[in-house]
C-alpha cells in the first residue's frame, strides 16, 4: 500500500514537474517549427463576407521575422497589388492607381483585402517566446490530435494581445487553435487550423480560419498551397523598388 | 438742371423699354445683395458655431499632434503642463485626449476616434455633463451623424476596441448615453466622447491630453514646452479659405448677371443713338454742345441704375428682410458636406454691402452707357438732321 502511494506520488509529481518545465519547452518547439530564415509560398485567402465569399490568391516571400513581400495574383481586380513589410513599416502598391502607400495610423486597423486579418496583425512578432510566459492548463483533442492547452501571458508591456490561449499538437509542435484576448479578457480573435501538411521537414498549417470574434461572419479562410523554407530570397524582392516592378 | 430733366423725360417716354431694363438691372441688385448677405451670414455662422463647439478661445496641441495626419495620433499625448493644469482647475480650459479605436455596431467593424473630455466643463458647447454612468459601463456621447452612420441609439451598448499607451489591445462595452445635435461635423463624424478620467485609465495615460482648449479670452503664456499654441486665426484658416473660395465662385454668378443687364443697357443706348439721330441734330442746331449731348445720353443710361435701385428696394427689401428673419432653409444633404451650418442660414446684410453694390452697379452702368455715346463726338449736326450717323 505504501509502495503504491509512493509510486502514485512520484508519478504525480513527475507529471506536474514535467508540465511546469515543459510549458516553455513547448513554446520553444512551436517557435522552432514556425521560425525559418526564409519562406516562399503561395496561398489562397477565402473571405466570407455578408454578400458571399471571394477568393484572393497571393505569393509571399518572407525573410526572418521582420521582412516580407506579398504579390496578389488573383482575382483580376487585385492582381498586381503588392505589399512590402520592412521592419515595422508596411507599404502597399496598387496598380490601378500606380501609387505606393505607407500603411500607418488608423489604416493599420483596416482589414487586409476585406478579410478578418488587419494590417497590424501582419506586423506582429511571430515568435511567442519573445512575448509570452506560458503555462500548461490542460490537454484536449483538436482535429483528432492530442494537444496541450497553454495559457500565454504577455511578459512585456508593448505586446498587442495581452494574453492568448493556444492548443499545441503534442507530437508535431504546431498550434492547432489559438484564442487572442484583450487586456480586459475579451476574446478578440480566434485562429482555427483544419488541416496541416509537412513541408521541408516542418509541420505547416495548410487550412486556417481567422475570425474576428467581435464581428459577425464566418471569418477568413487561408489555404496554403505550397511553401518552401530556407530558400535564398534575392535582395531586390524585399525592397521598395519591387513594389512597382 | 436741363440735362437731368431732359434725361428723365426721355426715359419716361421710352416706356416699357425703360422698365424692362430697370427690372433686369434690379434683379442684379437683389441677387448680389441677397447672395452676398447669405455668404456673410454663412461664414459668420460657421465661425461662431465652430468656435463655440470646437476651437474655444484657441488651443494648445501636444507637439506631435497634427489633425491632418492620423499617423501622429498614436504618439500625440503628453502630461498636461502645470500652467495648463492651473487653467483646467480654474475651468478656463478643457483637456481632450484622442485615441483611435474600432467599434463593432451590429457586428460590423467601423473606425472611430475616442475622445476623452472633462465632464464638468463650460469651455465648449458639447453637452459633456450628460456623459455620466450609473453602472460599471463606460458612458459615451455621440453626434447625430455618428448615430446615423453606426445605427446607434441612446441606451445601446457597443463594443469598442482600442490600443493602450503601450500598444496593447483592449476592448470593452460602451453605452451610448446621449446623442447630441451639433452643426460642427468635426466633433461628430466617427467620434465617441467619453469622460477623460475613464479614458486615461483605459489607455494608461494618467493626466495626459492631446490638446487643451482654452476659454475665450483666456490669458496664458503662449510658450509652453512640449505644447504648441494655435490661435483662432490659425484654427479658422481653412474655414476662411473655404469662404473665400465660395465667394469667388459666387462672383462669377454676379458677373454673368451683371453682364446680361449691361448688355440690355448697351443695346438700349445703341438703339437710342440710331433712332434719335434727328433729335440729336435738332438739339445741336439749337446750340447744345456735343459734350452736353454725351452727358445727356450717358445720364439716361445711368438713370436706369438709379431707377433699378428704387425698384430693388421696393420688392427686394421686404424679401431680404424676411429671409434675414426666418433664415434660409438648407437641404439635408448639406449637413454631410462638413459645413457647420445647421438647418438654416441667417443672412447678414450690412450697410457696406448695400451701398457697395449700389455704387458698383451704378458705376458699371454709367461706363456702359457712356461707351456707345462716344460716336456723338464725331457727329455733324447737318448729317444728324438728315438722319445720318457719321
Amino acid at each position: 500500500m505504501i509502495n503504491k502511494l509512493i509510486f502514485t506520488l512520484i508519478v504525480f509529481s513527475t507529471i506536474v514537474f514535467s508540465q511546469t518545465q515543459s510549458a516553455d519547452e513547448i513554446l520553444k518547439k512551436v517557435d522552432a517549427n514556425t521560425f525559418s530564415d526564409s519562406q516562399i509560398g503561395t496561398s489562397k485567402m477565402i473571405i466570407h463576407g455578408r454578400r458571399g465569399s471571394r477568393t484572393v490568391e497571393a505569393k509571399s516571400w518572407q525573410k526572418g521575422t521582420d521582412d516580407s513581400f506579398t504579390e496578389y495574383l488573383a482575382p483580376a481586380r487585385e492582381k498586381g497589388t503588392k505589399m512590402l513589410k520592412l521592419g515595422d513599416q508596411l507599404w502597399t502598391y496598387t496598380p490601378s492607381t500606380d501609387r505606393t502607400i505607407l500603411i500607418s495610423g488608423h489604416m493599420l486597423r483596416q482589414p487586409v483585402m476585406g478579410s478578418d486579418l488587419s494590417y497590424e496583425d501582419m506586423m506582429e512578432d511571430p515568435l511567442l517566446q519573445n512575448m509570452y510566459t506560458a503555462e500548461i492548463v490542460g490537454e484536449d483533442t483538436v482535429i483528432n490530435r492530442q494537444v496541450w492547452v497553454l495559457d500565454l501571458k504577455s511578459k512585456k508591456d508593448n505586446i498587442a494581445y495581452d494574453s492568448r490561449k493556444i492548443w499545441v499538437d503534442k507530437e508535431r509542435n504546431i498550434i492547432l487553435k489559438e484564442d487572442l484576448y484583450a487586456k480586459s479578457g475579451k476574446l478578440l480573435k480566434q485562429v482555427l487550423i483544419h488541416e496541416v501538411m509537412k513541408a521541408s521537414g516542418r509541420w505547416v498549417a495548410k487550412n486556417i480560419t481567422y475570425k474576428d470574434m467581435l464581428k459577425d461572419g464566418d471569418g477568413t479562410e487561408m489555404i496554403i498551397e505550397e511553401v518552401e523554407f530556407d530558400k535564398k530570397i534575392p535582395s531586390y524582392i524585399l525592397s521598395k523598388a519591387s513594389l512597382r516592378r | 438742371m436741363l440735362i437731368p430733366k431732359l434725361a428723365f423725360k426721355n426715359l419716361y417716354g421710352a416706356g416699357l423699354r425703360t422698365w424692362l431694363n430697370v427690372i433686369a438691372l434690379s434683379f442684379s441688385y437683389v441677387a448680389i445683395i441677397f447672395l452676398q448677405g447669405l455668404y456673410t451670414g454663412m461664414n459668420d455662422q460657421m465661425e461662431a458655431s465652430t468656435i463655440k463647439a470646437q476651437y474655444g478661445g484657441g488651443q494648445y496641441w501636444q507637439k506631435d499632434y497634427d489633425p491632418y495626419d492620423p499617423i501622429t495620433l498614436d504618439d500625440a499625448h503628453a502630461k498636461v503642463s502645470d500652467e495648463l493644469q492651473k487653467l483646467i482647475d480654474e475651468k478656463e480650459a478643457v483637456p481632450i485626449l484622442i485615441r483611435q479605436a474600432s467599434i463593432y455596431p451590429n457586428g460590423r467593424i467601423q473606425n472611430a476616434v475616442l475622445k476623452g473630455i472633462t465632464i464638468d466643463q463650460n469651455v465648449l458647447t458639447i453637452p459633456t455633463s450628460k456623459i455620466i454612468s450609473d453602472g460599471g459601463y463606460i458612458p459615451a456621447l455621440i453626434g447625430t451623424r455618428m448615430a446615423k452612420s453606426s445605427k446607434l441609439n441612446i441606451g445601446d451598448f457597443v463594443t469598442v476596441r482600442w490600443r493602450d499607451a503601450n500598444g496593447t489591445f483592449d476592448a470593452n462595452e460602451i453605452k451610448i448615453v446621449e446623442i447630441m445635435k451639433t452643426e460642427v461635423s468635426e466633433i461628430d463624424n466617427g467620434q465617441l466622447w467619453i469622460p477623460i478620467d475613464r479614458m486615461r485609465e483605459m489607455t494608461i495615460m494618467p493626466n495626459e491630453a492631446t490638446m487643451v482648449v482654452l476659454e475665450k479670452d483666456s490669458k496664458v503664456d503662449k510658450n509652453i514646452s512640449g505644447w504648441q499654441y494655435k490661435d483662432l486665426n490659425f484654427l479658422l484658416e481653412d474655414l476662411r479659405a473655404l469662404a473665400t473660395t465660395k465667394s469667388v465662385g459666387s462672383s462669377i454668378f454676379y458677373l454673368v448677371l451683371l453682364l446680361l443687364a449691361m448688355l440690355a443697357i448697351f443695346d438700349t443706348q445703341i438703339l437710342s443713338l440710331f433712332r434719335r439721330r434727328k433729335e440729336m441734330g435738332t438739339l445741336m442746331a439749337m446750340g447744345m454742345t456735343r459734350s452736353k449731348l454725351i452727358q445727356l445720353f450717358t445720364l439716361e443710361g445711368a438713370m436706369h441704375a438709379v431707377l433699378a435701385a428704387v425698384a430693388a428696394i421696393i420688392y427686394g427689401a421686404p424679401l431680404v428682410a424676411y429671409v434675414a428673419k426666418v433664415g434660409y432653409g438648407l437641404p439635408e444633404a448639406t449637413d454631410s458636406m462638413g459645413f457647420a451650418l445647421g438647418d438654416r442660414i441667417y443672412p447678414i446684410y450690412t450697410a457696406g454691402l448695400i451701398v457697395g453694390t449700389i455704387v458698383l452697379v451704378f458705376t458699371v452702368t454709367t461706363i456702359v452707357s457712356y461707351l456707345p455715346t462716344r460716336r456723338i463726338s464725331k457727329l455733324k449736326p447737318t448729317d444728324a438732321l438728315r438722319g445720318k450717323l457719321t
